[in-house]
């Protein structure tokens, strides 16, 4: 591991926003999943069951935007502080600062999702108990490591907005908007194109992932795909006015 | 050894800095004055690759900043003391410094130790006084033990025990042959620490010059002479350079000696002969003068 990386996670691990904002993302997602589960086994005579896998993922939407946040507040805590100059004096090549942080997000996101998909995974599936499956059934796998994915895709997003926006409540809102409003502003654009649009959106695409296969939307990996494209353009963007803006 | 050729920084149709050209050389103090306002942050910006400037350049070493590996060796800085994460603790906050530039991380303790911050060293930035948190930026400064090293405003808020701390470890730090370039707008620290002056005024440069001799440069020194015979006396001084002051006159422009000996030749008694030095604050407040006035009638 690089100096840069190196000096970045001691900056993650450092402060007490990302220890409680992970503790709140294994709280929802094994909260929502054991209760979804419970809920669903309670009126399985009743209702037919929906896909077992993804049942209990059901606080993914949430746990994306506490990831999401420490995303934006990852890179934005140093502009309202002013830290940001002394990170650029000890590290002058602004792309490799951007890069070490990116990447040392990216590897504690997916760590921390991908413990937690698992862990809500089994959970809620000894709570199905005869209703449930096994990670050996088809898609099954994809979906619950999905799940992982989206998560840490969604942090990545909201850091590229937080280096973009440069302000943790602009980032927060800037983030928040582009995952869970825009869907329903494509959703309204009238004449056929807000549904022609509406796989690519978004968290609509990126979702697809950690969802069972269905006919219409994007298939699994070609919407994340489509999501990682939304995290790159925003990246470049950040890159870019990095490179351009006094610190 | 830090310098700048032409640096200029503008913002829309003002300038913060315009054309400034200087040298800051090594093993000695220089102090960068400038009233408020003057662009003395903006040029130190400039100088460490934060701020880009319009025109000009500025080079440590013969290197521009943002081209040196592991800058922390070669270059340190302390520009705001308060652009820290308060929820870090004193010690992580110098250790990812020291994890950047690959510094052995035992320099985080001997640093904390070297400016009295070793018994607080776990605890959170964010309970920390002003003083406090400006040893701990020079703390971070140091971590590399850099032979160019930059102050901006280094003295504000501290104590009078932190700050005669400051001044020994600059002129310490200059005395290891090291550069040092120490902002402030408070003259009488600058009288006392810095052996040389980069004066600027409105983004310009004013003066670049040893302390003395910009106190020298001074319209200000001057000659103050009492006598009972004053009518006698005054035809006999360099005309245009005498001012009346109730019972004494200030003659500008010639030594005491040389007043001396013309009273004594025409058997004038003198009842004081002083020669007035001028302050660093009342040399600066006159070269100044146009900055001050202005920002006087502008606001």
């Amino acid at each position: 591991m690089s100096g840069v990386m190196l000096s970045e996670w001691t900056k993650l691990r450092t402060v007490r926003s990302t220890v409680w904002t992970m503790l709140g993302v294994v709280i929802v997602m094994i909260g929502f999943g054991y209760l979804n589960a419970a809920a669903a086994r309670g009126q399985a005579d009743r209702h037919p069951m929906i896909d077992p896998a993804l049942l209990t993922l059901g606080g993914a939407p949430v746990a994306s935007l506490m990831v999401a946040s420490l995303g934006v507040l990852a890179i934005s805590g140093e502009y309202r502080t002013g830290m940001i100059r002394t990170t650029l004096l000890a590290v002058p090549r602004r792309m490799r600062m951007l890069a070490a942080k990116t990447a040392v997000f990216t590897v504690f996101s997916l760590t921390v999702s991908l413990l937690t998909c698992f862990a809500t995974f089994f959970v809620g599936q000894v709570v199905l108990g005869p209703y449930g499956t096994g990670l050996g059934e088809p898609g099954v796998l994809r979906i619950v490591g999905g799940c992982a994915l989206y998560i840490t895709g969604s942090g990545v997003f909201g850091l590229a907005l937080g280096a973009l926006v440069r302000h943790t409540a602009g980032g927060i809102v800037a983030v928040t908007v582009t995952l869970f409003l825009l869907p329903q502003l494509v959703g309204v654009i009238p004449g056929g194109t807000g549904a022609r649009l509406m796989p690519y959106v978004t968290s609509v695409a990126g979702m697809r992932v950690m969802s069972p296969e269905t006919a219409g939307g994007l298939a699994p990996w070609t919407g994340f795909g489509v999501f990682c494209l939304w995290i790159a353009v925003a990246l470049a963007g950040a890159a870019y006015l990095l490179r351009r803006r006094d610190a | 050894m830090i310098t700048t050729v032409d640096l200029t920084k503008r913002y829309g149709s003002t300038s913060a800095v315009d054309g400034l050209s200087f040298t800051v050389e090594s093993g000695r103090v220089t102090g960068f004055l400038g009233p408020n306002g003057a662009g003395k942050s903006t040029t130190m910006r400039m100088v460490l690759g934060l701020d880009r400037p319009t025109r000009g350049h500025a080079l440590i070493g013969g290197r521009p900043y943002v081209e040196l590996r592991e800058p922390l060796r070669r270059v340190g800085a302390l520009l705001d003391a308060r652009a820290v994460h308060g929820g870090r603790t004193a010690r992580n906050h110098l250790l990812y410094l020291a994890q950047s530039n690959r510094l052995p991380v035992s320099r985080v303790g001997e640093m904390l130790d070297l400016v009295g911050l070793g018994q607080v060293g776990d605890r959170r930035i964010g309970g920390f006084s002003l003083g406090m948190s400006q040893r701990l930026g020079i703390a971070g400064a140091l971590l590399g033990d850099p032979e160019v090293l930059l102050f901006d405003e280094p003295v504000n808020g501290l104590d009078p025990e932190g700050i005669l701390w400051i001044r020994t470890l600059m002129r310490r730090l200059a005395a290891e042959g090291r550069t040092v370039f120490v902002s402030s707008h408070l003259m009488s620290e600058m009288a006392q620490t810095a052996d040389h002056l980069v004066v600027i005024g409105k983004g310009r440069l004013i003066a670049d010059s040893s302390v003395d001799a910009f106190i020298g440069r001074s319209s200000r020194r001057h000659v103050r002479v009492r006598s009972p015979e004053l009518a006698r006396l005054v035809p006999l001084l360099p005309q245009g350079h005498v001012t009346t002051h109730g019972d004494h006159v200030r003659v500008t422009g010639t030594t005491a000696g040389s007043v001396g000996e013309t009273a004594a030749a025409a058997g004038i008694p003198l009842h004081e002969l002083v020669e007035v030095e001028p302050s660093l604050e009342s040399a600066y407040m006159e070269l100044t003068q146009a900055d001050t006035e202005f920002a006087a009638d502008r606001s």
